[in-house]
């Protein structure tokens, strides 16, 4: 359980780390929070050649919020840290909604937001959240104009993004809500702080007399990528208070394609999606009302 | 592995600078058992799951099997061996570990004592923590005797030590021990 032997280089600006990685090629491999990535090298999962640590680079921790109200996290900002961030929290609600449920205290102190992303684990929080609210990665690269990627683009398979050999995930955007719209997040573990056996994103839209126009949720831990649903035939057009909800979770129940392991078979994924959708939109939608103050 | 690269890093450990020459690869856990024979943090599993090796960065409790070495210069770390003031009196999570039963073997509970000891931080003297406030800041440790029960007790307990010495008045406390 001791991690193998490599090589460490401390950066100081993003400049320099990315000179360092272009270097490296595919024999780099970034170091932000390690939370997820010291495990793999104690159980000696992944051995990669040289770390790039950056750690020490300025100028990557600032939570920023957009004028259009979407959230800009750098690659040094911790889970803790955003959770705390109240323009964060006001202008996207969804974000602490899910980060408070992102493992424990301790290594919500260490780990990163952006690293939880870049880690692309789907049984991870905020590539759900960044899947729901279109949200998308910066990836800078040694000369070259930094680029943005949409999150479908960027999540290709478990444990496997779109970065490349060189690139650095810089800051991920998370999308603004829409108007009229509300939001809630639930997940189901074993104990609080562990990995989902599964979690829910959902976003409601409703019109000016409070009827529901769209739909949309992601899920944790029932595919390989944070796909995100449509659900809103079923409850299109009612009124929020009264909306089907249950028929919306049972469309989603039949969407979702999960996979059993050790913590719990694929079936009962399929209705803990059922369940914990239809759950969470009512929370939703009256989320969207409070929001709004749309007429109730 | 004799040829590794060494890195002389300069650790900040209980308030005393301590210099160590480690591979970049060597863990803040082995750094401060190995190298600088503080023994007070357990390893339990080595990979963020058990919380045992948990030690204060900055005051801020992090998993020390989940972090280099080189990764901690230029911060303070706080183990356990650094809870307890200069003169030897204890902190007030341990008198109430010792109070309230909440160890048997004491393996995990160096781990259960910084998490608690920054937890405390967040609470004013005076403050109540209740028993479900306790368990969340326990959900990240684990321990395999006591059932818990009565390290739930001990946070509740430390409060209150940290309210009497706070000098806010021992019999306030106690009226509300016995009701």
């Amino acid at each position: 359980m001791k991690p193998p032997a490599f090589g460490y280089a401390a950066p100081r600006s993003v400049e320099e780390a990315l000179a360092v990685l272009a270097d490296l090629g595919h024999d780099g491999k970034v170091l932000a929070g390690g939370q997820s990535l010291i495990p793999l090298l104690s159980m000696r999962l992944t051995a990669p050649h040289t770390l790039v640590d950056i750690n020490r680079i300025p100028g990557l921790a600032d939570v920023t919020v957009a004028e259009d109200g979407s959230v800009i996290v750098g690659a040094l900002v911790r889970h803790a840290e955003l959770l705390a961030h109240a323009q964060a929290f006001e202008a996207l609600p969804l974000l602490r909604r899910a980060t408070s449920n992102v493992a424990h205290a301790t290594v919500r102190n260490r780990g990163t937001t952006c690293g939880s992303v870049a880690h692309a684990d789907p049984s991870g929080e905020m590539t759900a959240i960044l899947a729901i609210t279109g949200g998308s990665v910066q990836i800078a690269a040694a000369g070259r104009r930094t680029r943005d990627v949409g999150a479908r683009e960027f999540f290709l398979g478990p444990l496997e993004s779109c970065l490349g050999p060189g690139e650095l995930a810089v800051s991920v955007r998370f999308g603004a809500p829409a108007p009229r719209s509300g939001s809630a997040f639930l997940e189901l573990a074993r104990r609080q702080g562990d990995y989902a056996m599964c979690g829910v994103a959902v976003t409601v839209t409703l019109d000016d007399s409070a009827e529901v126009t769209t739909v949309r949720a992601a899920y944790l831990s029932v595919g390989p990528v944070p796909d995100v649903h449509d659900l809103t035939a079923p409850v299109a057009g009612q009124r929020y208070s009264t909306a089907d909800w249950r028929a919306a979770g049972e469309l989603a129940a039949s969407l979702v394609e999960p996979e059993g392991d050790l913590h719990a078979s694929a079936d009962y994924r399929r209705r803990l999606v059922s369940v914990l959708t239809e759950r969470a939109l009512p929370l939703a939608a009256a989320d969207a009302v409070a929001r709004t103050q749309v007429a109730a | 592995m004799s040829g590794e690269e060494q890195f002389v890093v300069s650790l900040s450990v209980n308030g005393t600078r301590r210099p160590v020459t480690v591979p970049a690869r060597r863990l803040l856990s082995d750094a401060l058992r190995h190298d600088l024979e503080l023994t007070g943090t357990h390893v339990g599993c080595e990979h963020g799951v058990c919380g045992a090796c948990t030690v204060l960065l900055d005051g801020v409790p992090v998993r020390s099997c989940l972090m280099f070495a080189v990764q901690a210069e230029h911060h303070e770390v706080t183990t356990v061996e650094g809870l307890a003031d200069a003169d030897g009196r204890l902190h007030p999570v341990q008198e109430a570990f010792r109070d309230c039963h909440g160890l048997q073997c004491g393996f995990c509970t160096p781990g259960f004592l910084t998490t608690i000891a920054a937890a405390l931080e967040d609470y004013p003297p005076g403050a109540s923590i209740s028993a479900d406030e306790a368990r969340e800041i326990l959900g990240g440790n684990l321990c395999r005797c006591t059932g818990y029960q009565n390290i739930v007790k001990a946070v509740g307990r430390a409060q209150e030590i940290r309210t009497q010495r706070a000098g806010l008045s021992g019999d306030e406390a106690t009226d509300r021990d016995s009701t």
